[in-house]
């Protein structure tokens, strides 16, 4: 089965895929919208694009037919908050482009021309059902991060979404290490830079921005521009309620700000006031420890309240070790913790839309990715079970339409090693 | 099976050593040859014993339930009697003696409670402030001398998130991999205690961290001291284990003919007891050549190395793990965070097992002990897209009796069998699936956590009277 399948990604490859037409029929739809999965539907692709999905659709005359009995369809895992393409393995610094101690530049720094579609991880977290990633910088030298991007994960050169799609700022605890010691110090500094970018705003010519005792480059006043724009989201991480509160109070200074809370450990506290003000939230899927003193109130309900309290949810990739695919056994907990007594999780529909159409709304990319929806990019995943299951795995993928290898260097050194002991020659000679 | 070697080795060892020790302490049988010597004066192996004690609980049959009994076996329908703190019976259909509670395990599993061979727990507890991290004594390459017991904060919410979420009930606190030789670890009973010697594992050997790699070299080699090579690693160890070699020697003699006692060294006595077969060594290591060499030093100096951890490429050298009867402790999928970590396969562990070296799964994380059940399932679906099969009930070997022959309690704990420990865990579903949680958990069997009664679940100091204190977490 598996094999007749990897044949089958192989020969749509080798066609033209834009103008490929693709129904996928007879299996289990999720189309990531949240709605509950339907059971044998069909998923119609053209042109790159999800023409429709569900129950009763007609396969046109043409189409290459996928026969999904037995099986799941849904759009791809969507990583959001990740460092995936950026970096080749994390603690080798020569290899990783997520953070900048060093640079001047602060807000205005920009991830899209760091980012590697070759990179290994990028096929491996592929061949675990992620096709898109919201990738965000590390912040260094600044509570400012600089701006991250939207990346797709198939194997083709041209891995770009959307370059500078949204800015990245860290108050809480951690900004207030990166702005010199302090919550306060955190507030003054980005404060200070939304004035600063007011004036730059008003007058270019007037701005200074390039002397040594300049605060905030033209650059970084630019960007920091299109952040009160309401042009380039800004997602803000904070965890403590408090601080929550605090971030929320902003939007009455700068109304056209569009915020996003990014962790939020004890969102849960807040929730109402989240829901109130319409903030999106990428929050951390199973944080519950008192990591810090601004997360004494983590637990594992925290999404399943906020979502309940009518927050907008989607989880984070943050924590995930074993790379950005973990994204679904994250999202496989808060079902699970539904039926804990006292605890409060998410259903299999709200579940898979918070790591998939989730993210994309967060960052206003919900017309674009993330779904199923008719007119959305076509990334679909196959799985041979319930994807939030942890026996389940794709067995075919498609990127804006087009059929990816199920192939990594991953699935290279397990091959080789299968077997464990040499042959006739060095295992440096036994490859596909 | 592969650890049977070494663990009878170091039973062997102790029951030796114990009589001489009583002999010792009362004077009788001096040898003859040393009667103008003072008699021998034994340091104290165990200074900060075990006040551990098992909690009381009620005589409980769980019937009607999925049992995997941590050994291989499987019986659907099955039954479970826990009565005295110890496992009594298990079979087909057992009756229930005059007072029990009786628990109806329809659509549930019983297994034994997890073993965490790697956590931090404790030593790197939460919250993750300066002031309470106590994992790596940083400040030179060799502190054998530290015991991570001096560094656990019983206090640590940690502990609680892993018997509550994790069904974990026994765990090892090793020292952290900034240094070749970290110190000793210690075994604990997953139970809150206002101490640590409260949560002792009674009888449990004592380990020593060893780590070989990136770890030491950077740490050292950034303030400009050797080890700054992984050739700096390895001479620093062989230079350290000639001198342990020397120790030991002075020692028994001493031990056997009294005199002089020669000069106490603290981290000395912790090598000199991995020489002797007392003290079991859990190595950190990643990349397989490395392993390798590891293997040669424990012959070259006369130890064995019970168990790699981490061991992201043992894969590759299955076939020399197993020949030299050595562990691998292993994560399901973690690849790709440092550079020896860049060949990590989520097919390592079954790949071990399949050859016939002995591997199980770990966490040395705080969230990831929470969930050792899902990363072995995760483990499953890999070993089973790649072709190799693997009961689920055979899996269950990697939770909970590989990790304690790894840690040389393997008599006492880590299966269904009767006369162990009382240690279960009931699932509210196939543990092994993404939707199932622990519904209870007993630890020599008292009921420390039931998911559907709030008075039994831990809350600890720390987390008393703070926001969200006594919530589901």
């Amino acid at each position: 089965m598996t094999r007749a399948l990897l044949l089958l990604a192989a020969s749509v490859l080798a066609m033209p895929a834009a103008a490929q037409t693709i129904a996928i029929t007879g299996g289990t739809v999720a189309t990531g919208d949240g709605s509950a999965p339907i059971e044998r539907g069909t998923v119609l692709v053209a042109n790159g694009r999800i023409v429709a999905a569900g129950a009763g659709v007609a396969v046109p005359a043409g189409a290459e037919v996928v026969d999904a009995t037995g099986k799941w369809v849904t759009p791809g895992v969507v990583s959001a908050m990740t460092d995936l393409s950026l970096v080749d393995a994390d603690g080798v610094s020569e290899s990783n482009d997520a953070g900048a101690r060093g640079s001047p530049f602060k807000a205005s720094i920009d991830v899209s021309v760091a980012v590697n579609p070759a990179g290994v991880k990028v096929a491996n977290e592929r061949l675990g059902g992620v096709t898109r990633a919201i990738v965000a910088p590390e912040a260094g030298g600044s509570i400012f991060a600089g701006q991250g991007a939207v990346i797709d994960l198939g194997s083709d050169p041209d891995a770009l979404t959307r370059a500078r799609a949204f800015e990245y700022v860290e108050l809480g605890e951690d900004g207030g290490k990166l702005a010199g010691g302090s919550r306060p110090a955190a507030w003054a500094l980005l404060r200070d830079a939304f004035q600063q970018a007011q004036d730059y705003r008003r007058d270019p010519k007037a701005f200074d921005g390039r002397s040594r005792d300049s605060l905030v480059t033209r650059g970084d006043a630019e960007t920091l521009g299109r952040v009160l724009d309401g042009q380039l989201p800004l997602l803000v991480h904070v965890e403590r309620a408090a601080d929550i509160r605090q971030v929320l109070g902003m939007t009455r200074d700068y109304p056209r700000v569009k915020l996003v809370l990014v962790g939020v450990a004890e969102g849960w506290l807040v929730a109402r006031e989240i829901a109130a003000a319409r903030v999106p939230v990428i929050a951390h899927a199973l944080a519950d420890l008192p990591a810090s003193f601004e997360s004494l109130a983590a637990t594992e309900s925290n999404v399943g309240r906020m979502r309940a309290a009518g927050v907008q949810v989607a989880l984070a990739s943050t924590g995930a070790s074993g790379g950005d695919h973990v994204l679904r056994q994250f999202a496989g907990n808060l079902v699970a913790i539904t039926r804990v007594p006292g605890a409060t999780g998410l259903d299999w529909g709200q579940a898979w839309a918070a790591i998939t159409s989730g993210p994309a709304e967060a960052i206003g990319l919900g017309g674009e990715i993330g779904s199923l929806r008719p007119g959305r990019r076509a990334d679909v995943v196959l799985w041979d079970g319930d994807p939030l299951e942890l026996s389940s795995v794709p067995v075919a993928t498609w990127v804006d339409g087009r059929a990816q290898p199920m192939r990594s260097r991953q699935t290279d050194l397990r091959d080789r090693y299968l077997t464990p002991t040499e042959g006739a020659l060095p295992k440096a000679y036994e490859r596909r | 099976m592969k650890l049977g070697r070494g663990r009878r080795a170091l039973w062997g060892a102790v029951a030796i050593a114990l009589p001489l020790a009583a002999c010792a302490s009362d004077g009788k049988d001096r040898p003859k040859s040393a009667a103008a010597k003072a008699p021998p004066v034994k340091y104290a192996r165990d200074p900060y014993p075990s006040t551990y004690h098992a909690y009381p609980g009620v005589p409980t049959l769980v019937r009607n339930v999925t049992v995997f009994d941590g050994e291989g076996g499987r019986i659907d329908g099955g039954a479970v009697l826990l009565a005295d703190g110890k496992i009594a019976a298990v079979g087909q259909s057992l009756d229930a003696p005059a007072g029990a509670t009786v628990v109806d395990g329809a659509g549930k599993y019983i297994t034994p409670g997890i073993v965490d061979i790697h956590s931090h727990l404790g030593d790197y507890p939460s919250p993750q402030v300066q002031a309470l991290s106590d994992g790596n004594e940083a400040t030179a390459p060799i502190t054998a001398d530290v015991w991570a017991e001096h560094s656990v904060w019983p206090q640590d919410p940690g502990f609680g998130r892993a018997l509550a979420n994790g069904g974990v009930t026994t765990l090892q606190i090793l020292p952290g991999s900034a240094n070749l030789m970290g110190g000793r670890s210690v075994v604990l009973k997953n139970v809150y205690a206002r101490t640590m010697q409260a949560m002792k594992f009674p009888g449990a050997p004592y380990g020593l961290k060893m780590a070989c790699g990136e770890n030491p070299k950077r740490v050292y080699g950034s303030k400009n001291r050797e080890p700054s090579t992984r050739m700096g690693n390895v001479a620093v160890d062989r230079q350290t284990w000639a001198k342990a070699v020397a120790y030991k020697r002075k020692w028994d003699k001493y031990e056997k003919e009294g005199g002089d006692p020669p000069d106490r060294d603290i981290g000395m006595d912790t090598l000199r007891g991995v020489l002797s077969g007392e003290i079991m060594v859990q190595n950190h290591c990643y990349r397989a050549d490395e392993m390798a060499i590891v293997l040669d030093m424990a012959k070259e100096f006369g130890y064995h190395v019970t168990a790699f951890h981490h061991a992201v490429e043992a894969y590759k050298i299955a076939d020399l793990l197993k020949a030299s009867g050595t562990c691998a402790a292993v994560w399901a999928d973690w690849y790709g965070f440092k550079m020896e970590s860049y060949d990590g396969i989520g097919e390592n562990l079954a790949i071990l097992d399949h050859a016939g070296a002995c591997a199980m799964i770990h966490s040395d994380d705080e969230n990831g002990i929470q969930r050792l059940n899902q990363e072995v399932a995760k483990v499953l679906s890999s070993a089973r897209h790649a072709g190799i099969q693997v009961s689920d009930a055979a899996a269950w070997k990697w939770l909970s009796l590989g990790p304690a022959k790894a840690l040389g309690i393997d008599q006492q704990t880590g299966s269904l069998r009767p006369g162990k420990m009382a240690d279960a865990v009931l699932w509210n579903g196939n543990p092994f699936s993404v939707y199932t949680r622990p519904e209870k958990v007993w630890v020599d069997g008292a009921l420390l956590y039931n998911s559907s009664d709030p008075k039994r679940r831990p809350v600890s100091d720390f987390e008393l009277g703070q926001p969200g204190s006594g919530d589901v977490k």
